[in-house]
């Protein structure tokens, strides 16, 4: 945080004081100059690999380009996209900054989609004001209590998160394969999925020419509600403290425990809601595969934006317009969407690599 | 009696790119570092392997190769791990994107196919030890296997004498235990670190190769199918010891072959337990054997020298 925002003194004697401009200098690098060089470099070796097999490079970005911004549909797709992005990114923000790494947001999501679902097919006759906030909340719950699981896991009995977490996907999405080929399937038993959810549980659209609907707005609302949490309140300055050094903020009569099962909490209820927003305003059903990695690019999501909730919405936004701009590229210049994946690592590579030089800027 | 020694034998063939990859990660993770990364490096050794084999129809150049790939893959993670200091889940995330990216985009464009199988290669001949493949149920288990199965139940004793019983090994432990009184030993953190980690990047990759030639025969995208965060799974169940990997990879690789059998005779719902049975195993085992962790201390906890 700036200094300015810590001491009311006027803009003049701060400029004029070293420590200050350093700092800025400094919170310019770290959250402006290293994301977007990251994702030059990204963009700048993706070039490389088009070239080297065949590609025109302008050609192919300037489909890439095509499909964000073409036309009205295409930047409508990519809002879409960052919808999920955006709520696993800030809940993955959360979860990081207080030192508990969570891989298992695909888990947690799938966890949140299958509750949401079984809402709107059990209770098909609430009324939207109702039934969809009641779906989104148990979507939330559910999620947050499979996330609360690896955290008290680890809390109680020491188990490393990474784990746990990883086991603890597997496991959501073998329930999710057995709900939708047994108890949950649909009513005509042919495909591994669930019957449509009523049209009253449908999320709606914000414009009609596009198939963004108003779980982006819930998204946005989400990361500005977890900013506040994590900078404004307590319990978000126990959750960076903890992060920052467990023993310190432990000596400093911080509960640990109850700061580290609270994020993992809240990061698979974010989570868990990004999967009851799918089902209800995209899929319409639960079935195997809902989530095509929206767990781990997630992950990528927040580091991009070095875990701060609020900028994940222009993380999640960059990242859901490379995958439907990819979708395009590949359907015009015929070049594989699987690029992206390569840009997304190479982009966390990139900024890992810059941040280094920046806590050594002799380079030493 | 028949039907269980042929599950045995399906069970130790699934089980084999689990007992590379894990015996890997265990020397890894043991030196101290965590490669959450795993998946990315099997399916980089996967495609290696498939496509030396089908360019040269070598299948033992082709395993060699992914090895030799994927260990260059994890000199670059050492690199940022180690030299860098990065963070180890996150460059381990990366890195699973940029295996799983890189993959899919080469094999297409090599092969000029839109994400299915551009065609087989051979696969390993089975090598049958007369007399003893007939001993009833562990026969075809142990003597009707091909190369790489013999070789992964040769290497987890190897790898157990190794870590316990040599030098080598009393360093590699020590480095992920207390890696500064390592240093002050005279032994070379940075150094060690750095073998752990290609030759668990290594045999990743060799993992990797086994599933198009001895397993597939072919390529398909993504087609590790999460066994590299299985062999994670693996390490910690076996309590970071080798030779306590081959069961645990055993008792997953049983489970696959079951769910195999079971899916042809279509019993869907069992089939679908026993999918997520291993992993609430692991998950029970882990909170049962909490009490007596033998995680490594300095697990992903980057090494600063002291000046």
């Amino acid at each position: 945080m700036l200094k300015i925002l810590k001491i009311g003194t006027s803009w003049q004697n701060l400029w004029q004081s070293e420590e200050f401009r350093s700092d800025v200098r400094h919170e310019l690098w770290r959250n402006i100059v290293v994301p977007v060089l990251a994702i030059i470099f990204a963009l700048g070796v993706g070039a490389l690999i088009l070239s080297a097999t065949g590609y025109n490079v302008v050609k192919a970005y300037g489909a890439l380009w095509q499909g964000v911004f073409g036309s009205k549909v295409n930047v409508g797709e990519a809002f879409l996209r960052s919808t999920p992005l955006i709520l696993i990114g800030t809940g993955i923000a959360l979860a990081f900054r207080c030192g508990f790494w969570n891989i298992g947001a695909e888990g947690q999501f799938y966890a949140g989609a299958a509750a949401g679902t079984y809402v709107a097919l059990t209770f098909a006759n609430l009324p939207p004001w109702a039934g969809i906030p009641i779906a989104l909340l148990v979507g939330f719950f559910t999620g947050a209590i499979w996330g609360a699981l690896a955290g008290l896991l680890k809390v109680k009995f020491c188990l490393n998160e990474v784990v746990t977490t990883i086991m603890l996907n597997y496991i959501a999405i073998g329930l999710v394969g057995y709900l939708v080929t047994g108890p949950m399937q649909e009513a005509m038993r042919e495909n591994p999925q669930t019957d449509e959810i009523v049209r009253s549980f449908v999320i709606g659209r914000i414009f009609p020419t596009s198939r963004v609907h108003y779980g982006f707005i819930i998204a946005v609302v989400v990361a500005i509600i977890a900013t506040i949490v994590l900078f404004r309140t307590p319990l978000g300055y126990s959750m960076r403290a903890v992060g920052y050094n467990p023993d310190a903020a432990k000596h400093a009569g911080i509960n640990v425990a109850s700061s580290m099962a609270t994020a993992a909490f809240l990061s698979g209820g974010t989570a868990g809601l990004a999967g009851a927003i799918e089902v209800l305003g995209v899929t319409g059903r639960l079935f195997e595969n809902l989530s095509p990695g929206y767990g781990f690019e997630g992950i990528a999501v927040s580091l991009l934006v070095n875990n701060h909730p609020l900028a994940t919405i222009v993380s999640g936004l960059l990242f859901g317009a490379l995958g439907a701009g990819s979708q395009v590229m590949q359907l015009n210049a015929k070049v594989p969407a699987v690029l992206t994946f390569i840009i997304q690592g190479l982009i966390i590579a990139f900024i890992i690599s810059f941040r280094y030089l920046d806590k050594n800027p002799s380079g030493k | 009696m028949e039907l269980v020694g042929s599950l045995l034998q399906a069970a130790l063939r699934m089980a084999t790119p689990l007992i590379y990859a894990a015996i890997g990660e265990t020397y890894n993770e043991r030196a101290g570092l965590l490669n959450l990364g795993i998946e990315g490096l099997m399916l980089i050794g996967a495609l290696t392997a498939y496509t030396i084999a089908f360019f040269y129809q070598s299948i033992l150049l082709g395993v060699l190769g992914a090895a030799v790939v994927a260990g260059l893959f994890g000199l670059l993670f050492a690199f940022a791990t180690v030299t860098l200091k990065a963070n180890q889940v996150i460059i381990g995330t990366a890195l699973n994107l940029i295996g799983l990216g890189m993959t899919s985009y080469v094999h297409r464009m090599l092969f000029n196919t839109l994400a299915g199988s551009a065609g087989n290669v051979q696969v390993l001949p089975t090598l049958r030890v007369p007399v003893l493949k007939d001993i009833p149920i562990i026969g075809p288990a142990l003597f009707e296997q091909n190369l790489l199965v013999y070789l992964a139940l040769l290497l987890t004793p190897i790898a157990g004498f190794v870590l316990y019983k040599t030098s080598l090994g009393l360093a590699l432990r020590a480095v992920g235990e207390h890696p500064k009184a390592t240093a002050t030993a005279g032994l070379s953190v940075t150094r060690l670190r750095y073998g752990a980690m290609v030759f668990a990047a290594m045999m990743a990759g060799i993992g990797g190769a086994y599933l198009p030639v001895a397993h597939a025969n072919t390529f398909v995208e993504n087609m590790v199918a999460g066994r590299g965060f299985i062999a994670l799974a693996i390490v910690v169940f076996s309590r970071w010891n080798p030779v306590n990997v081959l069961w645990a990879s055993l008792l997953f690789g049983f489970t696959f072959a079951l769910q195999f059998r079971l899916q042809i005779v279509n019993l869907r719902v069992a089939y679908q337990f026993l999918q997520i049975l291993p992993y609430v195993v692991t998950l029970l085992a882990m909170v049962v054997l909490r009490g007596q962790t033998a995680q490594p201390k300095a697990l992903a906890v980057p090494y600063t020298e002291q000046v």
